[in-house]
């Protein structure tokens, strides 16, 4: 009889104990393995440890693309996600596939709302529509110009002022150049994200790619046209920049090579390119033509709409808990993206982390003239076609305004239905 | 009796039927029946022939036909011409070729997606293999996956690389199976070894020659690992190819219905191929 | 040795080395440090260090277990369905039997590659993406198999058939005690076939797989690998020697055996 009681005591505390557990399952853009999963591994394993009445499953399902299709073909099989980290330019697509809903319809206090406010306003560009905020920066980042301070001595250039204008870039960079093609000025990436590269440089020269409402593209606008063909000149017209594509994947190991002197690529490179220079190298902000600019870039939190109640508030306890000031500082010095909101620069461990290593600071400076990343309806679509305009432009196959007209009224055909 | 017959006949065919509609006739017939729709996130479906009118004004699937014709004319035949005379090579007593055989074959068990990073490598501007030699001889390098006239003919070479040694085995299979005392026969009516081949040898592989192109167009037109990772079809769509086109389109643009409209593009050329290939065949079938 | 197999001979050689160089390349790579990935000398220190980062930055020993898996099954389906079908289009006449061949030949062209996004609607409907049997299921009913079985398989000769009948047997024992036995070589030779398809297949388990406990070694060293993160020659090559080692072993043990199959199969 004892034993009955008691063995019905401990079935009925695993029974409550396994109800009182929220189960959350959470789609993560990165490749397995690696060095990312193992700092998202623990950052989750510390908030089990602080809440543990709920588990959270993360699946690591390959680049934003993959992790994007797979977290979607999930939902429809009817298999569970509640959230997940995914491009923040996915944004308008997530909404018309309906698969999301708005954090303002999940936060209840004041508090929460509060949070909500709380991240740099350059990084909610590509958070928020229709007045909602719909993603929660994370796993983000901003383009940054890495130039090897070595190379800048060598050509009698002071290794500490690198290029601030656009006509810096070019002057520096033919004293850069060594005419035997070992030794390259600079060289901006034009595979994997050229649409990206160039947002920066049309913000630089004054303009947008897109509207906030992601329904009109300004492609073929002549800031927007000029700061093509200043790219193209960097190759072309100045012959700083090899002409032809210049391949992402590669960049950083040229770069490591000292085949460039300076490179635009991602802070996300920030930790691979100080593990292996041998040479001095600095980290500055991208140059100005009319103003500073860079885009932003990255992964932000979403909340999946297929959720119960309980599951979609256990899964904003989480999201607050990443993204509070210590965990996104721990976050940032681990991996070299941004911390998400100023309080996470205020904190003791990422301020010594910037006094310590100054390149960490420029993510964060450039964030004041930073801007979105296009981020439009049919994303996938209107992205490429800016990228096959641009390619199309730098390897000589047109030129810049032909180039983007035509990517600009293939948008406008694009875009016509969600106007 | 014939009616027993004809069941268990139907019972031996039914998993492979079974299996046959589910995964290549039924998805045939759903991608004709939903390339009659436009379908894209955020606007509601309806039936229309829109995806196939756009069909003649999007200049990528163009491109990327033409691109497709290119790299069929030219990967089927120089990886076949080149599995022959591996096969030719190795069959001989030529020194060492155990090691020859090795040699030839190793590309078709390394997986093409992890070999892609290897020719990147290989292929890459500034610090690639490629380009060092070039240089080491005094010629300048070549951007050879960021030329828009390069970057096709680079993918071929790695397709061709990667299934001549594949081939070479079934010529190989048939050279050996030819009967030694056809050449002393030719040996002793003192035909020349080009002759011999010309009219002897060549004709004797005829059957492994279709059997070899049949499966070199079909990869042709399936092989596409090496874009993922080498150019992803760039520089603006020069080395896109129409499978490549189609996965971009499903799962990157997530547009299902312009998707099932290239598939049919596809279907159809594959058709075509078919029947002329089918038609060759027939004839192989008579002088036989 | 005259001029011209010395010519044969240099030129044989030659493209041999061609051939195997992005091998002798990932060797070089995975042997020395990063910094030598791309520049080659001869006093490059020796190194295990980059084994130990792809060993630790993914997880191949899943992968080659799932890869193993998938093409065994796969496999081990294929000669089942295949066998049953080919004998039955060999061997019995039934109404409609060559309406059913002409189809299962239209398979050789319109190959699952080319369906991946229906088939992944269908397989999505079914529930069971990520799994083996998703990576599997569309390969199952190989024409290619039939074809080359159906072939085989009318070479026999009836009386062996018959002689089976009178002991009793039935249809499956027949297939199983007359056809199969005789048919080995083919089924070699289609094994090796369709194992080296499998091993390397890449875009429709990339498409249907979604974590690592269905993932194949493709997929695995693809995202690995990707580009994306930025290259790193010296690990991807560690990774890559890691995964094809085995295959690469297997074939060195067999390959004579390898083409004396493909001979006696006679795929021609």
């Amino acid at each position: 009889m004892l034993k009955k009681l008691i063995l019905g005591g401990i079935i009925a505390t695993g029974l409550q104990l396994a109800h009182a557990a929220t189960q959350l399952t959470m789609y993560y853009p990165v490749a397995v393995g690696g060095p990312l999963t193992k700092v998202v591994d623990g950052l989750v394993a510390d908030f089990e440890a602080a809440y543990p009445d709920i588990n959270v499953q993360a699946i690591y399902a390959g680049n934003y693309n993959d992790a994007r299709v797979k977290a979607l073909a999930a939902l429809k099989s009817g298999e569970p996600a509640q959230l997940s980290v995914m491009f923040s330019i996915d944004l308008h697509e997530l909404r018309d596939l309906d698969a999301i809903i708005a954090f303002d319809d999940v936060v209840e206090t004041d508090e929460e709302r509060a949070w909500l406010n709380g991240f740099y306003p350059a990084l909610m560009e590509n958070s928020q529509a229709d007045g909602k905020t719909w993603g929660i920066p994370f796993q983000r980042s901003t383009i940054v110009m890495y130039y090897n301070k070595d190379l800048f001595k060598a050509a009698g250039l002071d290794p500490e002022t690198p290029p601030q204008t656009w006509d810096d870039l070019v002057r520096m960079g033919k004293q850069l150049t060594k005419a035997d093609g070992s030794q390259w000025g600079v060289m901006i990436p034009s595979t994997g994200y050229p649409y990206w590269m160039f947002g920066a440089l049309a913000k630089q020269n004054g303009e947008v790619l897109m509207n906030q409402a992601g329904n009109e593209t300004y492609f073929n606008q002549p800031a927007v046209i000029e700061a093509l063909q200043y790219w193209q000149s960097l190759g072309a017209e100045h012959k700083i920049m090899p002409q032809g594509a210049i391949e992402w994947g590669t960049l950083r190991q040229n770069f490591l090579d000292q085949k460039t002197a300076i490179m635009w690529h991602s802070t996300g490179n920030l930790t691979a390119v100080k593990d292996n220079a041998s040479f001095d190298f600095g980290m500055a902000m991208l140059p100005k033509n009319k103003e500073y600019g860079s885009p932003t870039g990255g992964g932000n939190f979403y909340l999946f709409k297929q959720s119960t109640p309980e599951e979609r508030r256990a899964a904003l306890t989480f999201i607050r808990y990443m993204t509070s000031p210590e965990q996104a500082a721990q976050w940032s010095i681990a991996t070299g993206y941004m911390g998400v909101s100023p309080e996470a620069y205020e904190t003791k461990a990422l301020q010594g982390y910037v006094q310590d290593f100054s390149p960490a600071a420029v993510a964060r400076d450039q964030l004041e003239y930073a801007t979105a990343e296009l981020a439009t309806h049919q994303a996938g679509r209107v992205r490429k076609l800016l990228d096959d305009a641009i390619q199309a432009t730098l390897t000589g196959q047109q030129n810049a305004q032909e180039a983007l007209n035509a990517a600009q009224k293939q948008a406008d055909r694009v875009l016509k239905p969600y106007q | 009796m014939t009616h027993n017959r004809n069941f268990s006949a139907w019972f031996l065919m039914l998993p492979a039927l079974v299996l046959l509609f589910g995964f290549t006739y039924l998805p045939t017939i759903k991608t004709l029946w939903y390339s009659f729709f436009v379908n894209v996130p955020g606007v509601q479906p309806q039936a229309s022939l829109d995806n196939y009118r756009y069909l003649f004004d999007d200049e990528v699937l163009w491109q990327v036909l033409k691109n497709n014709i290119i790299y069929t004319a030219i990967t089927v035949p120089t990886s076949i011409i080149l599995a022959l005379l591996m096969a030719l090579w190795v069959n001989a007593k030529l020194r060492g070729r155990g090691i020859l055989r090795l040699a030839y074959f190793t590309p078709t068990i390394l997986p093409m997606i992890a070999v892609a990073n290897i020719w990147l490598f290989f292929y890459s501007p500034e610090i690639g293999l490629l380009n060092q030699l070039l240089a080491f001889f005094g010629y300048d390098g070549y951007n050879w996956l960021g030329d828009p006239n390069l970057a096709l003919y680079s993918l071929m070479a790695m397709t061709v690389w990667k299934e001549a040694g594949f081939f070479m085995i079934f010529y190989l299979a048939a050279l050996q199976n030819i009967n030694t005392t056809l050449y002393q026969a030719c040996a002793i009516e003192g035909a020349g070894r080009c002759y011999q081949f010309r009219r002897v040898v060549f004709p004797l592989l005829m059957p492994t020659t279709l059997f070899v192109l049949v499966n070199a167009v079909l990869n042709a037109f399936k092989l596409v690992d090496h874009l993922f990772i080498l150019t992803k079809g760039g520089p603006n769509n020069a080395s896109n190819l129409l499978l490549y086109y189609i996965y971009e389109t499903a799962f990157s643009f997530l547009d299902n219905s312009y998707a099932a409209v290239l598939t049919v593009v596809m279907l159809l050329i594959l058709l075509v191929l078919a029947v002329v290939q089918f038609g060759v065949l027939e004839k192989r079938v008579h002088y036989r | 040795m005259n001029v011209r197999t010395f010519f044969s001979t240099a030129s044989a050689w030659l493209l041999a080395l061609l051939w195997i160089s992005p091998l002798l390349y990932a060797f070089w790579a995975a042997f020395h440090p990063s910094e030598y990935a791309t520049q080659f000398s001869l006093s490059a220190p020796f190194t295990f260090e980059q084994f130990e980062r792809a060993w630790q930055q993914a997880p191949f020993m899943r992968y080659m277990l799932n890869t193993i898996i998938i093409t065994l099954l796969i496999l081990a389906c294929q000669l089942v369905v295949c066998t049953l079908a080919a004998y039955a289009l060999a061997r019995m006449r039934f109404r409609g039997r060559g309406v059913v061949f002409a189809l299962i030949l239209l398979q050789l062209m319109v190959v699952p590659e080319i369906l991946i996004v229906e088939n992944y609607q269908t397989l999505a409907s079914l529930s069971i993406i990520d799994t083996y049997w998703a990576v599997g299921l569309p390969y199952f009913a190989s024409a290619f198999g039939i074809f080359l079985l159906r072939q085989t398989f009318m070479t026999v000769p009836q009386d062996l058939e018959n002689a089976a009948k009178i002991e009793g047997c039935g249809l499956l024992r027949i297939i199983w005690s007359v056809y199969v036995p005789l048919a080995k070589p083919t089924y070699f030779a289609y094994a090796l076939v369709s194992i080296s398809y499998h091993w390397n297949n890449f875009l429709w388990p990339l498409v249907i797989t979604n974590t690592s406990s269905s993932r194949p070694l493709t997929v695995g060293l693809a995202i690995f690998g990707a580009p994306e993160s930025g290259v790193d020659w010296s690990v991807i090559c560690a990774g890559t020697l890691i995964s094809i080692a085995p295959l690469l072993i297997v074939f060195l043990i067999f390959q004579r055996h390898f083409v004396q199959s493909f001979m006696q199969a006679g795929i021609k």
